[in-house]
């Protein structure tokens, strides 16, 4: 069972091949079985039984939506009643949310099932999941290694056939490397187009949840019930959400794609541009017309988003002040011994880091030379992203610069970490929907192939993923061990 | 560009975050790394660039002023560190 996409399960349980409560137990010995990966941080085995007998009532009354009975995991990001929201944190290790995240409502009311919470770099911030305070996840396709980050748990789980689908976010490429890093689909869309709220916040201007599955099929699945118009998310964009499965199989006769060649220069290592080259070659026999386009200022990206990022971080962590909730310091002195000892001991190095920066950007004399500068830059990044796809249907790329690397092997640098998301960062500046597909392996480790397109085009990148999918099988292709 | 020790301590006590003193220095050289990678962008002309904070330049949406939320202060204080008489308790502020 676990081997089936999102629309076989749909067809198995209204057929009655088998019931939501054994499909959700089938997922749920898996999880217990390959608790080596440290893919979740929660399984929430009882309320996901007892969601899984509601949904087989559900169909059996015969007006069950496509995710009804089918088990999902949430981002451990994502605010869900009565079961532990962590996000990968210390501060919130004792967290139950009064509420729920809309993307978690939406799944409730399409009747699927929720395994459990995932792991994930700490308030997102990572590159490698090394960064939870649950400890490091296993890449299942080679275990010494990381699984990307921050939605690590969502991409060892999936490719571990843990869960079918699971959602995850990306600030700066947490769906998209990860995506990549594991062998999956994982869709970031545009900035506004599924609603942030109980998404614990990073960066707001740049945080956005997706979907993370085995193929472009599903994520359209998955998409469809996440996305929409929220009014509790006071950046959400009001516009109608269009049936992502509809134009799956639309031919990509006459497409035309841009390859940025910032993208492909001299720090691209040499296997992964013969990867991607080769896979936008499959694309030139699916009828695509190939182009090169220019992007100037693609390399400021990472100064620009790390000044954005730390900032807008520094003021949402600001509310972890152990008074209203999360971890609290014991015996506090007075009451600022009370907030700098609850916040010193419950986040770790990685976000202390980015608060420490984001306070310095945004500190009174250095406002405009950084965090201004940066939003100057952001826009300039943006018009080259409006530049290129003003003449093209999408744009192609890597999404890392080389595969899956140790655990262990960038802890030391934290520059060099940063590096990682050079292919990723500057989509989410622009606010654009980006997609990983599996292109390909080096050594055993999976690469992924970057799709970027225009403002809502989310139905356009999920055809171009499934038309390279039915013509070829890297999406097919199961670690070892967890066939 | 690079941050001193005592800059360090400055932001963080700024930030309300407490850093071990041995971890200090530790932190002084990757912020000054990270400010390194982040004058990169000095070199660029920005002059009249408008300055982006939305992807899609939309304007903060306004609501009609009418009360919107329930009473819900058990349901949210059940999670909290400490409370008494439907109050949040912190250290004694003023003596």
């Amino acid at each position: 069972m676990h081997n089936l996409t999102l629309s076989e399960l749909a067809a198995g349980l209204r057929s009655q091949q088998f019931s939501s409560v054994e499909l959700t137990q089938a997922f749920l010995s898996r999880i217990h079985q390959h608790q080596d990966l440290n893919a979740f941080i929660s399984v929430s085995e009882d309320t996901a039984l007892q969601q899984a007998q509601a949904a087989d009532q559900l169909i059996a009354g015969g007006n069950a939506g496509p995710l009804a009975g089918i088990p999902i995991a949430q981002k451990d990001i994502f605010c869900t009643l009565g079961v532990k929201t962590s996000c990968g944190s210390k501060m919130l290790d004792n967290f139950i949310a009064p509420y729920n995240a809309t993307v978690v409502e939406h799944f409730n009311q399409a009747g699927a099932v929720m395994l459990g919470k995932l792991n994930m770099d700490e308030f997102a911030m990572g590159s490698s999941n090394e960064n939870s305070f649950y400890g490091p996840v296993r890449n299942p396709w080679a275990t010494d290694s990381v699984p990307g980050g921050s939605s690590g748990g969502s991409a060892a789980a999936v490719a571990a056939r843990l869960a079918p689908a699971v959602t995850g976010t990306d600030t700066g490429g947490s769906i998209r490397q990860p995506a990549a890093f594991c062998g999956i689909t994982g869709l970031k869309p545009t900035y506004g187009r599924v609603s942030r709220y109980g998404m614990i916040a990073y960066a707001s201007s740049l945080d956005q949840g997706g979907p993370m599955a085995r193929s472009a099929e599903d994520a359209a699945l998955l998409l469809q019930t996440m996305a929409g118009f929220d009014t509790k998310d006071s950046t959400s964009v009001d516009q109608p959400v269009p049936n992502y499965s509809a134009g799956l199989n639309d031919s990509l006769q006459g497409l035309k794609i841009g390859l940025p060649k910032q993208f492909f220069s001299a720090g691209l290592d040499n296997q992964m541009a013969a990867t991607i080259q080769a896979a936008i070659e499959e694309y030139r026999k699916l009828g695509a017309e190939i182009q090169e386009v220019d992007m100037p200022n693609l390399e400021l990206a990472i100064p620009a988003y790390y000044v954005i990022a730390s900032a807008e971080c520094s003021s949402n962590l600001s509310r972890y002040d152990g008074v209203r909730f999360g971890y609290r310091c014991q015996n506090p002195q007075d009451l600022a011994d009370l907030y700098t000892r609850s916040r010193g001991e419950a986040f770790g190095a990685e976000v202390k880091r980015r608060i420490l920066m984001g306070t310095y950007a945004l500190s009174a004399g250095y406002y405009d030379a950084y965090y201004l500068k940066a939003q100057q830059v952001r826009r300039l990044i943006s018009d080259d992203f409006k530049r290129a796809l003003s003449g093209v249907d999408v744009l192609m790329g890597p999404v890392t610069p080389g595969t899956a690397f140790r655990i262990g092997e960038k802890t030391d640098d934290p520059i060099q970490m940063y590096l990682e998301d050079i292919y990723t960062i500057a989509i989410n500046l622009a606010g654009l929907p980006a997609m990983s597909i599996p292109a390909g392996f080096i050594d055993g480790k999976p690469v992924g192939l970057q799709v970027i397109g225009n403002y809502f085009s989310e139905a356009k990148l999920l055809n171009v993923g499934h038309r390279y999918q039915q013509a070829t099988d890297w999406h097919l292709q199961v670690p070892k061990g967890f066939e | 560009m690079s941050l001193s020790a005592s800059d360090v301590k400055k932001i963080a006590h700024l930030a309300r975050l407490g850093i071990d003193e041995q971890q200090i220095e530790h932190y002084a050289k990757d912020l000054s790394s990270m400010l390194d990678l982040m004058t990169q962008m000095g070199q660029t002309n920005t002059d009249g660039v408008v300055p982006m904070a939305h992807p899609l330049d939309q304007m903060q949406r306004l609501r009609d002023d009418v009360v919107s939320e329930t009473d819900q202060r058990d349901h949210f204080q059940t999670i909290a560190p400490q409370t008494e008489a439907g109050l949040y308790l912190v250290p004694k502020v003023i003596d």
